[in-house]
């Protein structure tokens, strides 16, 4: 095997890796201030990039369905669009049933879900198809010998990296972020502070939901697909990276989003068979948890008895 | 009239009526009667509970636990033999007994044992799978072949309980999610499986007769040879139920409700909690491949396709649907989840919507289910006016 080919896996497998972190932060945050797994993620994902594909539509019509601007314009509006719906979603079934047990507000999310994936199929024009996703990046390459390196790849890294490395920042560095780490660490005491508990968790939604819409538009852009089916695989494969990773840390969240993107990498390498490249990592998945059994950066208090 | 008539009496009323229900709902045709059905099962069961009826009837069917399950199991072959002719209804029927054994497997698993299990539907495909195996290559007999699926479905299990063991909660519920994906995604690779288009399966024989033909009644008409396996899935289904009852009153039981209710106060208390974890785990498990294997003689044919992540929610949903820990709930449960959207066909399309919007109001606001669990009662009438 050749250099140029092994280049052209490893961009392959780092392009994956953002658009897996960006989903594991999601479920990361979430588990942080509520200590809840919000099944849902995953179709979040796929109803962004759906979102994404309406506003495209609309633009279209209005004659400014190119560029760089239009793929601006269209990712803004499926974050916007998928951070609301995040917020009302914690705020209709996440947050009443705080005191159920975690299997109920589990289950509720799946179902939520399967209601969003349905939603798609049945209304969005012809949405049971896969449909195809504009081409908006510029489509310069530099190839090196057997290495075409596309400009649209790297500006997704780019672009996710900085997504991720934001959210990082906002969480760790300002008062926003102040209050989430202080809901996280002790919802009661935070509220005693006069920290508005309800608003952080809201904002945390909408925080999660957002970079999962741009996940989704990230995947849309970079494969020039989408299918309304797409969120399931998604959701289940961010949500082994949080866990693989440690639920409720961002650095998690990278080393397991990156991870996945890893085995499946090596599983597509290593067999005949490429479609094995899934099951390679997800048994892998099995024995690291068996092995790390509370992921690979631990939760500080794990055990609350 | 002595406590003990007045129990039988209940017994019976209660029986009657379910049978008479599931009799219309899987005869009747018109759309409007079946979701005037539908609704009546939920309002009635919902009232019923209120009203202390069914605390009634439970209450009876607890004392005589032998006589309940036989009365039940009368009232399931009076079913089958209303509906003999009918090809569909007794499928949906068979259908709904298989899918009740499963549950009742996933009961003991997160309703008692409190282990969490998304890979449901995984353990009922692996049944299904080595039963077509069996058939094709091998001289068992297909009485045994079910037995040996059940085994193989739990020994199967038994690679996750290493990793199920040292995880909790929310991490335990991914080794499962990735199983039943892995399971999946392996089937449909694996050409000698068959890969994405599935094996052919044997129809069962029990000693030179075989489950597929019809019976001849002569002047009385025939017996639809779904009748057979809907006898057999309702006898599985009622071995099930009854092995669950006793299960929950037994120390078992005591043992797998302290497991999940506190892990911590179970092991101070000197309860092993690994072995009735592994325990709650396998006998799931092995319900699961006995009812896989049925089902794959049963339909012919088996393929991944069948053995989605989605339906391993469908099982999850019913046990909560039903109430997490109650056996009877699985009942009506099981027959709303399996039955309505086949029968519905304005629905057909819009099931999978109309139906998680179910689940996410029946959570939202009434998490305990349509027949929460009630306590055990160890002396009759103790307690009791």
């Amino acid at each position: 095997m050749d250099f140029g080919l092994v280049a052209q896996y490893l961009l392959n497998g780092i392009v994956l890796g953002v658009i897996y972190s960006m989903v594991a932060a999601g479920f990361t945050l979430f588990f942080g201030v509520l200590n809840v797994i919000k099944f849902s993620h995953g179709d979040v994902v796929m109803a962004g990039a759906f979102t994404a594909l309406a506003a495209f539509a609309g633009l279209e019509l209005l004659d400014a369905g190119v560029g760089m601007f239009a793929a601006l314009i269209i990712t803004v509006a499926g974050i916007v669009a998928m951070a609301t719906l995040g917020a009302v979603l914690a705020r209709m079934l996440i947050l009443p049933l705080r005191n159920a047990p975690p299997l109920n507000t589990l289950l509720i999310t799946l179902m939520f879900g399967l209601a969003l994936r349905e939603s798609v199929r049945l209304f969005y024009p012809n949405g049971s198809n896969p449909k195809p996703f504009p081409q908006l990046l510029p489509d310069l390459s530099m190839t090196f010998g057997n290495l075409a390196l596309r400009l649209d790849s790297v500006l997704l890294i780019i672009v996710g990296l900085g997504a991720i490395v934001g959210v990082h920042l906002l969480i760790q560095r300002t008062r926003i972020g102040l209050a989430v780490r202080a809901v996280a660490q002790d919802p009661e005491t935070a509220r005693i502070m006069g920290i508005n508990f309800e608003r952080v968790v809201l904002l945390t939604f909408a925080l999660g939901s957002g970079l999962a819409a741009l996940a989704g538009i990230t995947n849309g852009l970079y494969y020039s697909e989408v299918n309304f089916g797409m969120g399931l695989l998604l959701g289940v494969i961010g949500f082994s990276a949080a866990v693989v990773g440690g639920l409720g840390s961002i650095y998690g969240a990278i080393i397991g989003g990156f991870l996945f993107a890893g085995l499946q990498t090596i599983g597509a390498v290593w067999f005949a068979v490429p479609a094995y490249k899934d099951v390679f990592a997800f048994g892998c998945i099995i024995v690291l948890m068996a092995w790390k059994p509370t992921g690979l950066l631990a939760e500080r208090s794990s055990e609350r008895v | 009239m002595t406590p003990g008539k007045r129990d039988f009496r209940a017994l019976i009323v209660a029986a009657g009526l379910a049978a008479l229900f599931v009799v219309l709902f899987l005869h009747l045709e018109a759309q409007w009667a079946i979701a005037l059905l539908a609704l009546g099962l939920v309002l009635g069961l919902y009232f019923a509970v209120r009203a202390g009826l069914l605390a009634r009837v439970q209450a009876a069917a607890s004392h005589h636990p032998r006589a309940a399950i036989a009365i039940n199991t009368i009232a399931g072959i009076a079913i089958i033999a209303v509906l003999r002719e009918e090809h569909f209804a007794l499928l949906m029927l068979a259908t709904v007994c298989l899918f009740v054994t499963v549950c009742l497997g996933l009961t003991i698993q997160f309703g008692y044992a409190g282990i969490v299990n998304f890979s449901g539907i995984a353990f009922f495909g692996i049944g299904a799978y080595t039963t077509a195996v069996l058939t094709a290559h091998s001289a068992i007999p297909h009485l045994l072949i079910i037995i040996v699926s059940g085994l193989v479905s739990g020994l199967i299990g038994s690679l996750l309980i290493l990793p199920m063991l040292r995880t909790r909660g929310h991490y335990a519920a991914l080794v499962t999610i990735a199983f039943g994906i892995l399971f999946r995604t392996f089937l449909e690779v694996n050409d000698t499986l068959g890969g994405p288009q599935g094996l052919k399966v044997e129809g069962m024989r029990i000693l030179g007769w075989s489950l597929n033909d019809n019976i001849s009644l002569g002047p009385l008409g025939t017996v639809s040879f779904y009748a057979s396996y809907a006898m057999l899935a309702l006898f599985v289904a009622a071995a099930a139920f009854t092995l669950i009852k006793r299960l929950e009153r037994s120390w078992i039981g005591l043992n797998l409700d302290a497991v999940r209710t506190d892990e911590t106060a179970a092991a101070s208390f000197g309860i092993d909690v690994p072995r009735w974890k592994i325990f709650a785990f396998t006998a799931g498990n092995c319900l699961a491949g006995v009812a896989g294997a049925i089902y794959a003689m049963m339909s012919g044919y088996i393929a991944p396709a069948s053995f989605n992540f989605g339906d391993s929610l469908l099982l999850v949903s019913i046990v909560l649907l039903g109430g997490s820990g109650s056996a009877l709930g699985v009942l009506p449960a099981a027959l709303l989840v399996v039955v309505l959207p086949e029968k519905l066909q304005i629905i057909q399309e819009y099931r999978l919507l109309l139906f998680a919007v179910l689940v996410i109001l029946i959570l939202r606001f009434r998490p305990d289910g349509l027949l929460p669990r009630t306590m055990r009662e160890y002396l009759p009438g103790w307690g009791r006016k």
